[in-house]
């Protein structure tokens, strides 16, 4: 129904793009890939379901030409981070939103039908029947949804020039937002020491949680690999790792809009968003500020003020 | 010393314990979602029902090699800019197995051993830990997403590179042999006799290679076709979404491009080898600032020719892909290595009806 809607949508917008980034089926049946099409005739690739994870958004400053994009509510927002930065021009890019009730985590999937390879994947009454040549799995879609899907504050896309569909809104209580959290601060600092540890110690420096993330602007002066500064070895430390880990983090302070690619895109699952999600709720705590949803914003890292109401100076 | 034998499900932990008694065992061990190779340890939780999420490849090619420490020093007293460096290099490494690793994992070192081994002048650190490894690995007896093994000249039950291949049989493990190091191996007193289960483990065989999906066309072509290969825009067109990262290059059993480079602090450092990926930016930037490859349409040409023509031309045709799937399965964007490359092997495209029919290359940006 909605892939219909958006396909008529996708064959508006040309010729006015030149090209329309959206998502197709993958390599099975469980995988969606991004498609740039060209030309309206080859809208009939085009797919919409819960499959479509990619942030598609992302592509967006590496893009000179007048293109359009298909955004999910957490999408948008980085189109919104973009306008702040200065990243792109508003005016080559047509955004077409989606409102979204919530993805499913390809890995969680995986896991539960034991990475299995996938003969065919049914939606139904709140659940993803997975079939394998091993049978077939039925699986609730809340057991397998990514965690930013649990706490959306914005299924309908915050900027858009189409809607394909009607708004909705929200569900999820908007002060849980941060309860994963605050629940994980509730850990003594050795114990989240030791967590991050080994969370960051199975790091292989790939380097796709900075790649996928829409909001990594170093490109070729990465802290990671410049050697001049030389802050990072290229050994294969914990000590390392945490420091590219913690540099990137920190790089985002403000600017970080959630869309949990950093996280989907591990190859060796490490919670990688975990850090970004608890500056993010210090960001929203000491400014009362959150990235990515009004692009008149100023992030609050862009700016300061000599007396931040919440922010107890050091009395030298 | 036996060719055959079996080892009892129950008794596995019996047979590593056995064997971390003078080597370092390395077994697929599961940490929440993640299986990645770890010293053996009597309470790891041992994946052997799937690959592991990264090969064993820094078993024998670690991801970070000291090449050589170094260490300046005053040598007067008196002048204190007179400096002596010394340097020091060790491969003495300690006696290795690999346990429970597939066959397209060991195929990956066969493959390093043309260009590591198989030349006059033979790396050293590799030979060290490559002699001293023994590799045990699992045949699989069905395949897992994305698999392609049977179309790069491999199979679920390959035998390249390994020293022992096990078959799960019923309540176990059929083992055979393969080499000196296997039967060495096999002489662990766990092991029992095997001969029973051969016929049973050679129908598995057989019937796994059946249910593996060869993703080119039934005509494909020995090697990839030169004209679409030359054709710039092919490149561009199916590296568009590709986010240029390192994921598909570090979790491939087969991929041995490294980077060398001086860790240096106060007096003291290590040159270190540290693998490279032809995905990243900085991949053949020289430095003058030139670089050769500077797009990503570029540096992924480069990973599937490297596999796909260079390597099979200048190794008899052997390919440097062993079809593991793992690039596929891990892809932020799920690029298809197989797809592009049965594109590239199939005789009946052509580069101008490829560019035409295809979602034309948006931009070779350098993202």
């Amino acid at each position: 129904m909605s892939t219909e809607k958006l396909k008529e949508t996708i064959q508006k917008v040309f010729p006015d793009v030149e090209c329309v980034i959206c998502w197709q089926e993958g390599f099975d049946k469980l995988h969606t890939t991004p498609l740039f099409i060209t030309t309206p005739d080859q809208t009939e690739k085009v797919v919409w379901n819960l499959l479509c994870v990619q942030n598609l958004a992302a592509y967006l400053p590496s893009l000179k030409k007048k293109i359009a994009v298909v955004v999910k509510g957490c999408d948008s927002r980085t189109i919104v981070q973009f306008m702040q930065e200065g990243l792109i021009d508003r005016s080559n890019v047509v955004v077409i939103g989606i409102p979204c009730r919530g993805v499913v985590s390809v890995k969680k999937v995986l896991a539960a039908v034991g990475q299995q390879p996938i003969e065919d994947v049914k939606v139904s009454d709140g659940n993803i029947i997975v079939k394998t040549p091993k049978g077939e799995k039925t699986l609730a879609i809340a057991d397998v949804s990514p965690g930013k899907c649990k706490t959306c504050q914005y299924p309908t896309p915050v900027i858009y020039d189409f809607l394909v569909g009607e708004p909705i809104e929200s569900d999820k209580p908007a002060a849980s937002v941060y309860d994963d959290v605050r629940e994980f601060e509730k850990l003594s600092l050795a114990e989240r020491k030791a967590y991050f540890e080994k969370e960051f110690g199975k790091c292989i420096r790939c380097y796709a949680c900075r790649n996928a993330c829409p909001m990594c602007v170093c490109q070729d002066s990465c802290i990671a690999e410049t050697r001049d500064p030389h802050w990072i070895t290229q050994k294969m430390t914990p000590e390392e790792k945490m420091m590219f880990h913690m540099i990137h983090s920190v790089h985002l302070a403000g600017r970080c809009v959630e869309c949990g690619e950093c996280e989907r895109v591990c190859p060796m699952d490490i919670p990688v968003a975990k850090l970004k999600k608890k500056i993010n709720s210090a960001m929203k705590e000491l400014f009362d500020y959150v990235p990515g949803v009004n692009p008149d914003d100023k992030p609050p890292m862009y700016t300061f003020n000599v007396d931040e109401v919440k922010i107890k100076e050091h009395k030298l | 010393m036996a060719d055959t034998g079996f080892l009892p499900k129950e008794k596995i932990k019996e047979f590593l314990e056995a064997l971390s008694k003078d080597t370092v065992v390395y077994v697929p061990t599961k940490e929440g979602e993640t299986a990645a190779f770890k010293v053996y340890s009597p309470d790891a939780e041992i994946c052997l029902d799937r690959p592991a999420n990264i090969p064993p490849k820094s078993v024998i090619y670690p991801q970070c090699e000291t090449l050589l420490s170094f260490e300046y020093k005053k040598t007067d007293p008196d002048d204190p800019k007179k400096m002596a460096v010394e340097v020091r290099a060790e491969t003495n490494y300690p006696k290795a197995v690999i346990f429970g690793c597939r066959p397209c994992d060991a195929k990956g070192f066969a493959i390093y051993d043309r260009v590591f081994l198989d030349t006059d002048t033979a790396d050293p650190y590799y030979r060290e830990h490559r002699e001293k490894t023994t590799i045990i690995s699992l045949a699989c007896e069905a395949p897992f997403a994305g698999c392609f093994c049977v179309a790069v000249g491999g199979g679920p039950a390959d035998t390249a590179g390994s020293d022992v291949l096990m078959t799960e049989v019923d309540k176990g493990y059929y083992l055979e042999a393969l080499t000196e190091k296997g039967r060495a191996a096999l002489s662990v007193p766990v092991i029992e006799d095997g001969a029973s289960y051969k016929a049973a483990a050679e129908k598995i065989k057989t019937e796994a290679r059946a249910k593996v999906k060869n993703p080119f066309p039934a005509d494909a072509t020995e090697k990839v076709s030169p004209k679409l290969f030359d054709t710039d825009e092919f490149w561009q067109q199916v590296t568009n979404k590709c986010v240029s990262c390192g994921a598909c290059t570090y979790l491939c059993p087969t991929c041995y491009c490294f980077n060398i480079t001086d860790e240096q602090a106060l007096s003291k450092g290590e040159r270190i080898r540290t693998w490279d990926a032809c995905m990243f930016r900085h991949f053949t930037l020289e430095a003058s600032g030139h670089n050769p490859r500077p797009t990503k349409s570029r540096r992924f040409r480069n990973r599937v020719g490297h596999k796909f023509s260079y390597y099979p031309e200048k190794y008899n045709g052997a390919i440097a892909c062993c079809g593991c799937g793992r690039c596929i399965r891990y892809c932020p964007v799920s690029v298809d290595i197989s797809e592009v490359v049965g594109y590239l092997k199939d005789p009946k495209q052509d580069p101008a009806t490829w560019v035409a029919t295809n979602t034309k290359a948006v931009k070779d940006g350098s993202l």
